[in-house]
Parts: structure tokens; C-alpha cells; sequence
């Protein structure tokens, strides 16, 4: 049985909007449009969409937060709504903009709460806490009021706070935003060593399409509450169509009406001297093959296609 | 067992974070004395103007009074702080505590229990030993098992109304200050004895919302008084019971919001 199994899930707000100086009209908006989905033990998955697209609804059902409008969910074998302080002994979550530490107490001292929280024999805790305060480098502030820590810091708190329990599905909700360029390259290694164990299952939201890239081989994009794509990234290029670029500098120019099997020529410029070719092929030797035989190459590189171009062409369309 | 150790730890995180702001600790705990007993006060000073109230002397006043003080107080520490709810509504709080594996109400108290207050329930206690020394009590075991059952079914009372004035919170944000209509109007209404109102103003406090209840009946069982409204003499007895109804209903309410909730935002 799939760990997480979604079924017509489905999330209606009421919003009441203003007609008229006093009246006011209700209206439904879903949030969450009916989505089916099962995700395996072991998986990692990306879960993105534009700004209101229900990302963070979706883990709000998933975690026991919100109650479905309709559909069915299960997390663990387990009803979230109803068996919700069940299901929080087996799932860790990381909602980036809330926090589960102690703003007032040093991280350590809340680590133990949780311990307490969460039922944890001492033994496992210190083991966990251990190799946690190892991977995400806390020894430096350990003993730090939350209050003080940096965002970057907290962060790593943040995780370690939501695996203390040994938890067998982890939620992130956007867990690098806002995050440097070191934080986040922290945060994803962490990510992708606790996924290489091949226990844990992972869901996370994100804007920053290089999470997804560098942790996830399963990528859902939802769009106005349903899922638009479901598959890995090169089954989202290749759905869209999008190629590789081969951009070769020549020596002699282009002669005019070059073709070749497996590349489509897209511009040419510096008067036929800087040429690019999407690849149709999986690979580019052939084409360099042909190239080269035409005239000798001063420089040539390969684009690999941008995630974020096509995620915005789905949003687009 | 493990569970309770579990809130107990959450307990324990809340007082050392005020602990972590000691001079501010003293502080609140000073100036919460201040506002403290004023109900008691506002009593003496009615009497200073007139002998009886409503058929009511002095000493039985007081003993209604401090009942009702000792209930408001203890249910003000215990659960009063949950009317920040809308706080943590709108701040996402409640997002953070639901995916925590205790009950959610359970957690929200314990997580801001709020010390400072604790001096006000010394302080009721200390007026109720007052007023039971100026009446003349002929007590009986059945009215030493009830000085003991009134004050903590009154706060059981109060947490009731202090906990469904906030649910208001799940269904309606702003709801503002409507639950203190409730909750301390409602401490009000109990500092007198119930014949000071009159009309349906009174027939819906006293026994449609069950506020007579909490310190008037109970009062008048310790007296011996008979109840110039017409209730039976050990209506008294009957304030637990009252609770009990009270504390069901807030469960219901409380549980459906919690399925109500909407969070917020990200």
C-alpha cells in the first residue's frame, strides 16, 4: 500500500466578497480541486505550483491540519483529521513559516521538550540528535535562545526538531525560503542524505526550482488545485518539448540550408559563425560529427534545458 | 501516563521561557494584583451605601462574591488565556500545534499558562475564608462537600464559557471582544446575588446560560437561606451537574472548530 494516497481530495473555501457598500456575497473558491495521487515509501517528491495554486493545502489535509471538503486521504494507513495525533507520532513537518521551537529556550532545551512530546526513549533521541547536530553543523548554537539564531539556523533546528521522533513520512513546506546560497546548499544535503537512506518519505513544497532538481526524482505540479504534471523532470521536458541546446562556434561560416538528421538549426549568428541546434537525438555526437567535418570547431557547449523556463510555460498555459 | 508527562513538559517549557524574562515576571505579577478584587471591592462599597441588597445582607453577599471570585479566578488561569486564540489563528500557531500528537486545547493552555494570574486565585481564597468565618454556617457534611465542589464547578463553569467564547474565533476571526460579553460579564453577574436583576435579562443569565449556578445557589445551600426566586433548597447541589452540561457543549463547539479551521496563508 502506497504510504500517502490521495483520492478526489478536494479543499473549498468560502470567501466573502464585498458587493456594495454593505452587502456582501459569498462565494466557493477550491483551493484544492480535486486531486489523486499516490506517493511510495521511500519517494521523494516535489510538489510545486504558482502562489495559491493549494501547494500548502494540500499538506495542510495531508498532515491533519485542514479538513477535506471531500475525497479521501490516507497517510501511514491513517485518516489525518480524525487520527490526527496518531498520525503526528509517524510524520515530521516543516511548515517554513511557522516555527516548532521554543522562541525563549536555547534549541537544546527545546529538542528535549520534544522528546517529552513525542514519547521518545532517551537512547534513540541522543542517537538521533546526534547524527543530526553532525550533518546540519548546530554545535555552535546548541545553546542559543531560538530568538537569536539566524533564519538559516533556525531552519536547521526546524528539521532536526521534525525528525527527532524518527518519523517515516517528512512534510516541507517551502523549507529553503528565504534561505543564502550556503543555507540552502546545507539544507539540500542534509535532504538528500536522509532520502539515500530509502526509508523515509519525503514531500516538499518549494518556489526554488533547484530543490527539486538536486532532491527529487518525482515532480507534481498543481495548478489552481490540480495536478497538471506528475512525472520525472525529463518527462516534464520532454512533455513540453523541451531540448537540449547544442551551441557550437565555427571557424568558416554556416554555408546556407545546413541541414542535419537528429538537431534543428535555431539561429545563427556573427554571421553564421555561432550556431545553435536543439537536439532531437539523445546524443550530440553525430551532429558534432557533421559540424566538424564542415569546417573545424573553435568552441562548443551544450545548454541543458531550464526547469524553470518550462514551469513557467505551465503556468502560463 | 506517558501523556501526561508529555504536557507536563509542555508546562515546563512555558514557565522557563517567562522565567527567561524574570524583572518582567515580577512586574505583571504586581501589577495583575492590582486589578485583583476590585469585584470584591465594588461589593463593599455597594453595602456602604445601603444595609440590604435585594433581601441580601452584608456577609451573604460577600460569601457570594468570593465564590464566584475563587471560580472566575481559578478558571482565568487555568483556560482564561485561551481567548488569544484568534491570535493564534491569524498568526498560524495553530498550524504548529495540531501537527504536535497531543490534544490541541491541551496544548494551547499549557503552552501559555499564565503564572502572574495565579496570585488572584490566593487571593479569592483568602476572601472566601472571610466571608464563611462572618455568616453563621451550621455545617453538615453534605455543605463541607460542597464548599469544596462550588468553587471548582464554577471554574469548570467559567472554562466552559471562556472556551466557547473563543471558538467563535474558528468560525469568525474578528471576533473581537463578543466572548467577553460571556465570560467576564458573566463573572459579573455572578459577584450578586441573582434577585439584584430582574426580567428575562435574569431568566436567561441565571438559568438559561446556568451563571446562577455558579456561586448564587451553591451560596444559598451553605445559608440554609431559602430562595426568595423560588428555587428548591438544594438547587445548590445541582452546580456540578450544570458544569458538566456546560463543559459537554464546549467539547462539541470546540471539537467543530477545530474541523472548521481554515489556517492561513503558505
Amino acid at each position: 500500500m502506497s504510504v500517502i494516497e490521495m483520492r478526489g481530495l478536494r479543499k473549498d473555501f468560502t470567501v466573502r466578497v464585498r458587493a456594495g457598500r454593505l452587502r456582501r456575497t459569498k462565494r466557493v473558491v477550491a483551493a484544492v480541486d480535486g486531486i489523486d495521487l499516490a506517493i511510495e515509501r521511500g519517494e521523494m517528491v516535489g510538489y510545486i505550483g504558482p502562489n495559491g495554486a493549494g501547494k500548502s493545502t494540500t499538506l495542510k489535509m495531508l498532515t491533519g491540519v485542514l479538513t477535506p471538503s471531500s475525497g479521501t486521504v490516507s497517510v501511514c494507513g491513517l485518516a489525518p483529521v480524525p487520527q490526527r495525533t496518531r498520525l503526528a507520532l509517524r510524520i515530521g513537518v516543516v511548515f517554513g513559516q511557522r516555527s516548532q521551537l521554543w522562541w525563549d529556550l536555547p534549541l537544546r532545551e527545546s529538542f528535549t521538550l520534544l522528546r517529552h512530546i513525542y514519547r521518545v526513549p532517551a537512547a534513540d533521541h541522543a542517537a538521533r540528535l546526534r547524527r543530526c547536530v553532525g550533518l546540519l553543523d548546530l554545535g555552535d548554537f546548541l545553546d542559543t535562545p531560538v530568538r537569536q539564531l539566524s533564519l538559516g539556523q533556525r531552519m536547521r533546528g526546524e528539521l532536526t526538531a521534525a525528525l527527532l521522533h524518527g518519523p517515516s513520512v517528512l512534510f516541507l513546506d517551502e523549507p529553503t525560503i528565504g534561505l543564502d546560497v550556503v543555507s540552502k546548499q546545507a539544507v539540500r544535503s542534509f535532504l538528500a542524505e536522509l532520502g539515500a537512506g530509502g526509508d523515509l518519505t519525503l514531500v516538499l513544497t518549494t518556489h526554488d526550482l533547484a530543490d527539486i532538481e538536486r532532491l527529487c526524482r518525482r515532480l507534481v505540479v498543481i495548478d489552481h488545485g490540480r495536478v497538471v504534471h506528475d512525472g520525472t523532470i525529463e518527462a516534464l521536458h520532454a512533455r513540453y518539448g523541451s531540448r537540449r541546446r547544442l551551441v557550437v562556434d565555427l571557424d568558416a561560416p554556416l554555408p546556407p540550408g545546413f541541414a542535419v538528421p537528429g538537431a534543428t538549426l535555431v539561429s545563427t549568428e556573427a554571421d553564421g559563425h555561432r550556431v545553435s541546434f536543439d537536439l532531437v537525438a539523445d546524443t550530440a555526437g553525430p551532429v558534432v560529427a557533421e559540424l566538424a567535418a564542415l569546417s573545424s570547431l573553435r568552441d562548443l557547449s551544450l545548454v541543458e534545458p531550464d526547469i524553470e523556463d518550462v514551469v513557467a510555460r505551465l503556468y502560463a498555459s | 501516563m506517558a501523556e501526561l508527562r508529555a504536557y507536563a513538559a509542555l508546562m515546563g517549557g512555558q514557565w522557563r521561557s517567562v522565567a527567561s524574562y524574570r524583572a518582567s515576571f515580577v512586574l505583571e505579577l504586581i501589577t495583575n494584583l492590582g486589578g485583583t478584587g476590585l469585584d470584591v471591592v465594588a461589593v463593599l462599597v455597594l453595602f456602604r451605601a445601603t444595609p440590604t441588597v435585594a433581601g441580601f445582607a452584608l456577609p451573604e453577599a460577600m460569601l457570594v462574591v468570593s465564590l464566584s471570585s475563587c471560580a472566575f479566578a481559578l478558571a482565568d488561569f487555568v483556560v482564561g488565556n485561551i481567548d488569544r486564540l484568534k491570535t493564534y489563528v491569524r498568526a498560524g500557531t495553530m498550524d504548529a500545534v495540531l501537527v504536535r500528537p497531543l490534544g490541541a486545547l491541551a496544548q494551547l493552555v499549557l503552552m501559555d499558562l499564565p503564572m502572574r494570574k495565579a496570585l488572584r486565585l490566593v487571593l479569592g481564597v483568602v476572601v472566601l475564608g472571610v466571608a464563611l468565618r462572618l455568616n453563621h454556617i451550621d455545617w453538615t457534611p453534605p455543605r463541607v462537600a460542597l464548599l469544596v465542589v462550588a468553587p471548582l464547578a464554577g471554574a469548570v463553569f467559567f472554562g466552559a464559557i471562556f472556551v466557547l467564547s473563543a471558538s467563535l474565533a474558528f468560525w469568525w476571526v474578528d471576533s473581537g471582544d463578543i466572548g467577553s460579553a460571556f465570560t467576564y460579564g458573566g463573572r459579573d453577574f455572578t459577584a450578586y446575588p441573582t434577585p439584584v436583576y430582574s426580567g428575562w435579562f435574569r431568566a436567561v443569565f441565571a438559568y438559561g446560560l446556568g451563571f446562577g449556578f455558579v456561586a448564587y445557589q451553591p451560596a444559598l445551600t451553605l445559608l440554609g437561606r431559602a430562595d426568595p426566586l423560588g428555587m428548591p433548597a438544594w438547587a445548590g447541589f445541582v452546580s456540578p451537574l450544570v458544569a458538566l452540561v456546560a463543559a459537554g457543549a464546549a467539547a462539541i463547539v470546540w471539537r467543530t472548530g477545530v474541523r472548521h479551521y481554515r489556517s492561513t496563508g503558505s
